[in-house]
């Protein structure tokens, strides 16, 4: 491997990154938009929802990006491929991330919100205040695997032509006929990307835990 | 659309043979990770450090890789090793090896959360070594990971749709084959979609009679 072949393959985690945190970006506060509508459980959009996420999670990124890039066309909506994979990540992150904001909101207690109620704050006061710094505390562990879950789908793309890790990892291996090197290279780049992620979450629990003593 | 749909119903034995394609890769690979990696757990549980390091960090390097980055590396790797193997092989050995190591680590997971008394129950009933493992602890071990192990085999059935890369013909490479000849992306990859969702929801209802069996059993 060359210093060129070298470049493709920081070019490739470039991308790999960039479409991922594109992805949880979008995905984490979509994820809790969909999942307040179905804790509130209104009516019609909440067991719309509850369809969409179970189809979604079960949805192959590489089929799901199919359809997103080859489908969307045919309906008058021209799509690249970067935006069309960045669309396939976040659907499929949003759906899982609503399953776990869900979960929290649930296992949220009664007592809590009925005690703000009676100090007279409003339902966005609440939730502001009240529900979401302590749901993203319970839920932050599952959010984060769910993020290196994320990473690891994310090659999915590769059949939309967008070049990202592995891609740029099999086009090194298809030039220099040693796929094996770019192939190990790839492995050591992903493991560093999943380790920084629980590298964060870690950061993040340990400042807050250093909050709360203080 | 709706010649769409009559044209994709003309060619439905192209989406079912991808269909039972998925389902026997998925089904093959999750009983072989399955029995693999029981025996992997037991080699992460090992009391000597050195097994117990090595097949521990196996595990943690696999549940890093991208599984196509895997899959990939079987398909290049196994002929520079003289192994040459059809794609179909190629694949599910990939998924078969990849699973195998997530396997591992969800038994072991429910392993660690065994009761002690049940292990001292069966030394003091005479059973050691394999058939401790075999009779006494495995059973409750799998038992008790059921939920988990679902999930894991609705991540099989996902990841199985990379294989359409290197060619191998299962859901997502049948519905391509469709949309690239008669020109229907919309009907075929929403009908592969919605096969994988019918696959997907089959192995939660199965997990809950499983989860409801075991209970009635307890």
């Amino acid at each position: 491997m060359g210093p060129g072949d070298w470049l493709s393959l920081a070019q490739g985690a470039l991308v790999t990154v960039a479409l991922s945190l594109a992805a949880i970006a979008i995905g984490l506060p979509l994820g809790l938009a969909l999942a307040l509508v179905r804790w509130r459980g209104v009516p019609y959009a909440s067991p719309a929802i509850a369809t969409l996420v179970s189809l979604l999670r079960a949805a192959p990124g590489v089929t799901l990006g199919l359809l997103i890039f080859f489908a969307l066309p045919t309906v008058g909506i021209s799509i690249e491929a970067i935006p069309a994979a960045i669309v396939t990540l976040t659907l499929i992150t949003a759906a899982f991330d609503c399953e776990i904001w869900r979960g929290a909101l649930v296992d949220f207690p009664r007592d809590q919100l009925e005690a703000a109620q009676s100090v007279g704050m409003t339902a966005g006061t609440r939730l502001r205040l009240i529900v979401l710094p302590q749901i993203l505390r319970s839920a932050l562990p599952a959010l984060v695997n769910e993020m290196t879950l994320l990473v690891k789908a994310s090659p999915a793309v590769a059949v939309l032509g967008v070049v990202d890790i592995t891609r740029a990892a099999v086009r090194i291996g298809a030039n220099t006929y040693e796929p094996l090197p770019p192939f190990s290279a790839a492995l050591v780049i992903y493991s560093l990307v999943v380790f920084l992620f629980v590298l964060a979450q870690r950061l993040v629990e340990r400042r807050r835990r250093a909050a709360e003593v203080a | 659309m709706t010649t769409g749909l009559a044209i994709l119903w003309e060619h439905r034995d192209l989406l079912i043979d991808g269909f039972l394609t998925t389902l026997w890769l998925a089904a093959l690979s999750a009983l072989a990770s399955l029995a693999l990696g029981s025996l992997l757990a037991i080699a992460l549980m090992a009391r000597r450090p050195m097994v117990a390091r090595a097949s521990g960090a196996l595990v943690d390097a696999m549940r890093c890789v991208p599984f196509l980055l895997f899959a990939y590396i079987i398909y290049y790797g196994l002929p520079s090793l003289g192994l040459r193997f059809s794609n179909w092989s190629s694949g599910l050995f990939a998924l078969i090896v990849y699973n195998t190591a997530y396997m591992a680590e969800l038994l072991r997971g429910a392993w660690r959360g065994l009761p002690v008394e049940m292990i001292e129950a069966g030394h003091a009933f005479g059973f050691h070594g394999i058939r401790l493992v075999r009779r006494i602890i495995l059973p409750p071990v799998i038992l008790a990971a059921v939920p988990m192990l679902g999930n894991q085999v609705i991540q099989i059935i996902k990841d199985s749709a990379f294989l359409t890369i290197i060619a191998v013909e299962e859901l997502t490479h049948a519905a391509t084959v469709i949309q690239q000849t008669y020109f229907l992306p919309f009907a075929s990859f929403v009908s592969a979609l919605l096969l994988y969702w019918v696959l997907c929801v089959g192995v939660e209802q199965l997990v809950r009679r499983v989860g409801a069996h075991a209970e009635a059993r307890r």
